[in-house]
């Protein structure tokens, strides 16, 4: 559109400097789409109107991101990313740069509150089926977010140097290691070094400062792009683009998300900053959950600790891991294998379908006997993070929010969150037998839940749906 | 499911707690300037030797009601000026040669071991013949460190009663001022019916020159000190983490006016 064709912005209500704001405004607007942006992500984006307590995670999990850029912007001011430097210039932070422990605390407890965040928002999308047609976009560049999420945290977790920060990365890079064939020279040029060491930490330094984040940024600008061409979905699971005002188009129970949003968000930030200085200022280790006690000691490649544990974060996918023993693969996953097989041929009538699920079933069960459990726990583990991405065309249900699916989603769905706190629980423990054997109780419940979704959704017994939002 | 949650939320802490020595609560107060000082004293004397604060600047104890006069006449031993670090003069490769191991740097320990720990740990020193050192501890097996205070707490043993069952060996732990643990034998081991629960506490043979009181008030400033060196702006963060709060109270009443304001007509 050429500049002279595009209507003046005027501003209205009294003000001294309207005039000269309306001139800028419109300069800027006649060259870059200013106020057409504005509209169609903020004070024209019609989001619906019953928004519950659970749609509070995604702003908030956007405002962690903002905070702990601009934390770590005055981290890297004094942090020496230095093997014989890191641990000691942390504490320098800590005790002599002024307001130093404000920024690193806000930094180390914001690293936790945004899994807190992010997990609740996924499991928002799990609740309300948001991750269904037409959202799997959405909902697959909120899975690369995560993911970007953990390998952000992943790295920045060596940084301060301590002996969890040192053993956790050579544990983590080590399981690459167990990868057939290429495995052991893939850690080591991970590593950059046949131990976790400087040219390790360079390299993290660097990944979590500017790689990961600039991915990160870039997704989550997509994940929201994507929101605001489909529209966002409500506790209620039905389209407000279904009942639209006849004259101006707008769905019927929406709000435009400016200013009714901005302004209940800005609640939700509130209510979240008094939860977060309460960590920041008065629990900064949170009873070791967010900053080790192990973590004190500055990392010793002599020195192996007793007990090496992944911040709780990640102790769900650690559990899992280590619940993968000799025994689980010859009598659970194996068997399991051979019955979701059974169970996929049973199900579905195309021959191809059916003649590669034998294949695959076969090969994996030859794998189960030609490879180490430690190998299949390693994929175990990878597979219980991306299984979610598979979400959208796993649940098969006529209806996307659990007010109207029936008992055995609610069921399923409640088993499933206990056997994530439990896997993640135990992943914060020493290994005894007693907890593997819960540990692989939950590890099957968790994939159980997944690989047996398109059946237990479709077999549920739902209610209809409203035409319209209901109140709340 | 709420409650389910809770469960595992408050059990956490309960199956953490696996050591085999019970440790003492440490009666430390960070706000308690004469306890600082004396442990700053004690630290300085007794510590700062073979282990070193290398995190730590002499002009923090400003901080802690000294001025720099006092710490130059007093405390300033390893450095020539107040804005120094807390270091030896030792190197580490000296350090292994002399030593065997290289002495911990303290800045932080108590972040680590936490102040029960080192509470404990200091208190439940004993002689024992079999170790390089001569000493040996209840609460870190065969630890290479001396116990560097025998001059004051005297030298102590450890003792071993024999119990029928757990029940009496606790019973009579519980009375002890020092840290005690209970060794339980398989059946195997000690025979049918024999006393199996051997419950291992130590008692000081040749007194020292404080009283067993005393002493512990010296450990219990010493870990105060420490625990404050730890992390010196502590009571600092707490402080600002009032006013802190005060405002984002007035910030979260002035948000919850404005969103109900702007969402009243909304039906």
């Amino acid at each position: 559109m050429a500049a002279a064709e595009k209507q003046p912005v005027t501003i209205t209500g009294a003000g001294p400097l309207n005039g000269v704001m309306s001139g800028l405004l419109t300069w800027v607007d006649q060259r870059f789409p200013l106020m057409e942006s504005w509209r169609s992500h903020m004070s024209e984006y019609y989001a619906p109107k019953n928004f519950n307590f659970w749609y509070y995670f995604g702003s908030l999990a956007l405002f962690v991101l903002v905070l702990q850029i601009v934390t770590g912007i005055f981290l890297t001011m004094n942090y020496k990313p230095d093997a014989a430097q890191a641990f000691a210039s942390v504490e320098y932070i800590m005790r002599e740069v002024p307001w130093g422990w404000w920024i690193r605390y806000m930094h180390s407890t914001g690293a936790s509150f945004f899994f807190i965040c992010v997990y609740l928002h996924m499991f928002r999308g799990l609740l309300y089926g948001s991750y269904r047609k037409p959202r799997e976009l959405v909902w697959i560049f909120g899975m690369l977010v995560f993911l970007c999420l953990m390998a952000e945290a992943f790295f920045g977790y060596l940084l301060p140097w301590g002996q969890m920060s040192y053993w956790g990365a050579q544990v983590i890079v080590n399981l690459f290691g167990a990868i057939p064939l290429i495995g052991p020279d893939l850690a080591i040029w991970i590593r950059g070094d046949y131990v976790v060491s400087d040219a390790t930490l360079n390299r993290f330094f660097a990944f979590h400062v500017i790689a990961v984040p600039l991915v990160l940024l870039a997704l989550v600008g997509a994940h929201v792009l994507a929101l605001h061409e489909v529209g966002s979905n409500n506790p209620d699971g039905v389209e407000i683009k279904n009942a639209k005002d006849p004259k101006t188009g707008i769905p019927l129970d929406s709000v435009p998300f400016h200013p009714y949003y901005t302004v209940k968000d800005t609640f939700g930030v509130a209510v979240f900053l008094i939860i977060f200085s309460i960590v920041v200022f008065f629990a900064p280790e949170m009873g070791g959950y967010f900053l080790e006690a192990n973590n004190f000691i500055a990392a010793d490649p002599l020195k192996t600790p007793l007990h090496i544990a992944p911040v709780w974060y990640f102790t769900p996918y650690y559990s899992i891991l280590r619940a993968t023993t000799d025994d689980f693969v010859l009598w659970v996953l194996a068997p399991g294998v051979i019955a979701f097989a059974a169970l996929i041929v049973w199900s579905v009538k195309n021959t191809a379908i059916r003649g590669a699920v034998g294949a695959i079933a076969a090969v994996l069960l030859l794998g189960f006997f030609a490879l180490d459990a430690k190998v299949w726990g390693v994929v175990l583990m990878g597979v219980s993070v991306m299984i979610f991405f598979l979400l959208p065309w796993l649940d098969r249900s006529p209806v996307k929010s659990i007010r109207y699916k029936g008992r055995i989603t609610k069921v399923a769905i409640a088993a499933f969150v206990v056997a994530f706190f439990v896997l993640g629980y135990l992943g914060t423990q020493a290994v005894t037998s007693g907890r593997t054997v819960l540990a692989q109780v939950g590890t099957a419940i968790y994939f159980l839940f997944f690989f047996l979704m398109p059946w237990w959704s479709k077999m549920d017994k739902t209610t209809r749906e409203p035409h319209r939002v209901t109140g709340k | 499911m709420r409650a389910l949650v809770l469960a595992l939320v408050l059990a956490a802490p309960l199956a953490a707690a696996e050591e085999s020595v019970r440790l003492d609560a440490a009666p430390i107060d960070p706000r308690d300037v004469a306890s600082l000082q004396a442990g700053a004293r004690t630290f300085v004397n007794y510590c700062l030797n073979c282990h070193a604060a290398g995190m730590m600047r002499y002009h923090k104890l400003l901080e802690i009601g000294l001025n720099e006069q006092q710490i130059k006449d007093n405390l300033l031993f390893t450095a020539d000026k107040v804005g120094e670090l807390m270091n030896v003069a030792m190197t580490r490769r000296e350090a292994k040669e002399w030593l065997g191991t290289v002495p911990p740097d303290l800045s932080v320990i108590a972040r680590a071991r936490g102040a029960d720990w080192l509470y404990t740990y200091l208190r439940s020193f004993y002689r024992d013949s079999e170790s390089a050192t001569g000493w040996n501890n209840m609460v870190y097996e065969r630890v290479a460190m001396p116990h560097v205070l025998w001059t004051l707490s005297g030298q102590q043993v450890q003792v071993d009663r024999k119990f029928k069952n757990m029940e009496q060996a606790e019973g009579i732990a519980r009375q002890q001022k020092s840290a005690w643990k209970i060794d339980v034998l398989t059946p195997e081991q000690a025979g049918k019916d024999a006393e199996r629960f051997i419950l291992k506490t130590i008692r000081t043979e040749t007194p020292g020159s404080l009283s067993q009181l005393e002493y512990d008030l010296l450990v219990r400033d010493l870990v105060n000190f420490m625990t404050w060196m730890s992390e010196p702006n502590q009571l600092e963060r707490k402080q600002a983490g009032y006013v802190v709060l005060l405002v984002l109270l007035v910030l979260l009443v002035l948000a919850y006016l404005l969103y109900k304001e702007f969402w009243k007509d909304v039906h």
